[in-house]
């Protein structure tokens, strides 16, 4: 997903004279294809990412559409004022390209997990968030992105993720994918989440429940209209995400929920990681399952949920 | 034992004309109007912002957009009285509207706001944001093509930011000669003298060491401001470091060099007279 996401910085650059490359101190060879065909336009800006984002909202002013590359954690907790102020108050056309959103970077410790980044980047008026689920996909965003009014956040995933996504469903910002139609459960997720939701799903038929998926690529803003479409009649909505509870996409639906519907919402289970750093390393993929969010941990949960959302809850009477 | 500039000498005892003193009247109103504001660092940039869009910058208020304009960020942005106070008297909005500061439903805040105020090129108030911005325009400019240059107003107690000292870093690197950062060396910040709060000295050997061509002036002095600012670059090959030797509430007694005048909520009536007296009617 992250060499395709490159890749494509380097396409829209050949097509668009507008389009710059900024990298902090990314990996030797990051896009060196581009830095031969277009030196002036592939700019490596050292570790100074406060630094950066200000000069690309300066070199955004004056008509240029920079992606800025580096990893997650740095290109939000590290210069999230000047995320906040230079390009979304500004509301100018910079495209943060985060490597290792998520547990990507698990051995490296929680310095360089992204766990909480989807809900800073989403508290941002003018901030677009998007997390595509494979390198398909990304292709197909990345495309979107150059004429798209604002700011975007990109949270990549780790790269070689299962090709899931399809042509077919084409790519629009803002525009969910219904994966599979909804049954008794809907599944919501975003990112990489999709593939593990995707095999829930079939471990959930061979139980007899049928379970929906609704890929929210674009967290913000989301789309709610699908949402609405997508939840009627379903007796379970889940959400799926790498993030923390707070703030991400459970948040983002639950609030839509509230908001667009007030009462009558259906069950709702919010799949995340926990509230807090983790201590453990690894591989992504270990730390997902150590977090029930294994596509078995997952069709486990919801099933659990999905029994419990046909008891009767207890009635509250009024005296 | 860090030797006084002889600018910063100069600073202190030199004298201000007549536009110095109707610009420091246009400040002073919008404070009496506004019930507040930042009255010390206004005036001690006065002279700087004045000199700048007097004698240097090439635009036009009636084309505020133009592309080819040299571009002006006031990175201490709660310095924006004395920019309004030049803005409006340039013509870029109706000089009634300085009356408005902070109103509600006025377009001058306590710190200025790209799009809301006519000639303002970034929305600044947060620290140490104006010179990377100041380094993508100048940037731009140059791959552009164009001829503009790019000037960066900074506080010295901005430059406590690290984020100033990476856009040092990034101008040098790319060798922006067509951008200039002004500090405003005024030498007391909120807290107090910037000497106690986080020393800056030797600030001239600072910018140098970051590859900057560094100037000295008395930040009040029109003629020597003018002098510096028509000889940008100083150094073909080099951003422009100019340091300017200021006087917090410079020409306003009661607030000079006192930290306390740093932000004023209402003006007495003894402060008032004050004012009367040190730079007239108003």
């Amino acid at each position: 997903m992250r060499n395709t996401a490159m890749n494509m910085v380097h396409k829209l650059a050949a097509r668009d004279e507008r389009v710059l490359y900024i990298g902090s101190d990314p990996g030797a060879g990051t896009l060196r294809a581009m830095s031969k065909e277009f030196p002036k336009r592939h700019l490596i800006e050292g570790i100074s990412e406060a630094h950066i984002i200000g000069m690309s909202a300066g070199l955004a002013m004056e008509g240029f559409v920079p992606y800025v590359n580096t990893i997650a954690t740095f290109l939000t907790r590290r210069c999230y004022e000047q995320v906040a102020v230079d390009l979304c108050l500004h509301n100018l056309p910079v495209r943060l390209i985060a490597n290792g959103g998520g547990l990507v970077y698990a051995p490296l410790g929680p310095t360089h997990q992204a766990i909480e980044d989807i809900a800073i980047m989403r508290a941002l008026p003018n901030m677009t968030v998007i997390c595509p689920c494979d390198a398909d996909e990304a292709a197909r965003m990345m495309e979107k992105t150059l004429d798209w009014t604002g700011p975007i956040y990109i949270r990549l995933g780790k790269g070689g993720d299962a090709v899931v996504s399809k042509a077919e469903h084409g790519f629009e910002i803002g525009k969910a994918i219904l994966m599979r139609p909804p049954g008794d459960v809907l599944m919501v997720t975003t990112g990489i989440m999709l593939q593990r939701a995707l095999a829930a799903a079939d471990l959930l038929a061979a139980q007899g429940i049928r379970a929906g998926i609704l890929h929210m690529h674009t967290v913000k803003p989301l789309d709610t209209e699908a949402l609405l479409q997508a939840i009627r009649g379903v007796k379970l909505l889940a959400t799926l995400e790498e993030h923390v509870p707070s703030g991400g996409l459970g948040s983002a639906v639950a609030e839509t929920l509230i908001d667009k519907l007030g009462s009558g919402l259906p069950p709702m289970l919010r799949l995340s990681l926990p509230d807090r750093f983790m201590h453990n390393y690894g591989s992504q993929d270990s730390l997902l399952k150590k977090h029930g969010l294994s596509a078995a941990a997952i069709a486990t949960s919801i099933e659990r949920a999905h029994a419990a959302s046909h008891t009767p809850s207890p009635q509250l009477h009024s005296t | 034992m860090i030797q006084i500039s002889p600018h910063a000498e100069a600073a202190l005892t030199c004298t201000l004309d007549e536009r110095s003193l109707y610009l420091r009247r246009l400040v002073l109103g919008s404070v009496r109007s506004a019930g507040r504001g930042h009255v010390g660092p206004a005036l001690s940039l006065i002279e700087m912002v004045r000199v700048l869009y007097d004698d240097v910058l090439r635009i036009d208020p009636k084309n505020p957009r133009d592309p080819n304009r040299d571009r002006a960020i006031l990175s201490k942005g709660h310095g924006c009285l004395a920019l309004y106070a030049l803005l409006a008297d340039r013509g870029f909005f109706p000089l009634s509207e300085l009356d408005g500061f902070c109103g509600s439903d006025s377009i001058l805040g306590g710190h200025p706001e790209y799009g809301m105020v006519p000639g303002v090129e970034a929305s600044t108030g947060a620290l140490g944001h104006g010179l990377s911005i100041g380094v993508g325009l100048a940037l731009a400019a140059r791959m552009h093509e164009r001829s503009y240059r790019t000037f960066v107003l900074l506080g010295d107690g901005e430059i406590n930011e690290g984020s100033v000292w990476e856009a040092a870093m990034g101008a040098a690197k790319h060798g922006l000669d067509n951008l200039v950062a002004m500090i405003d060396y005024n030498k007391l910040q909120s807290y107090g003298p910037t000497d106690y709060v986080l020393p800056l000295e030797p600030l001239a050997d600072k910018w140098r060491s970051f590859g900057f061509a560094v100037q000295e002036v008395n930040g009040h002095d029109v003629g020597a401001l003018r002098t510096v600012l028509k000889q940008v670059p100083a150094v073909a090959g080099k951003p422009t470091a100019i340091i300017c030797h200021t006087v917090k509430g410079k020409g306003l007694p009661p607030a000079e060099s006192n930290a306390d005048w740093h932000h004023k909520n209402k003006l007495s009536d003894s402060e008032l007279d004050a004012i009367r007296v040190a730079v007239g009617d108003f």
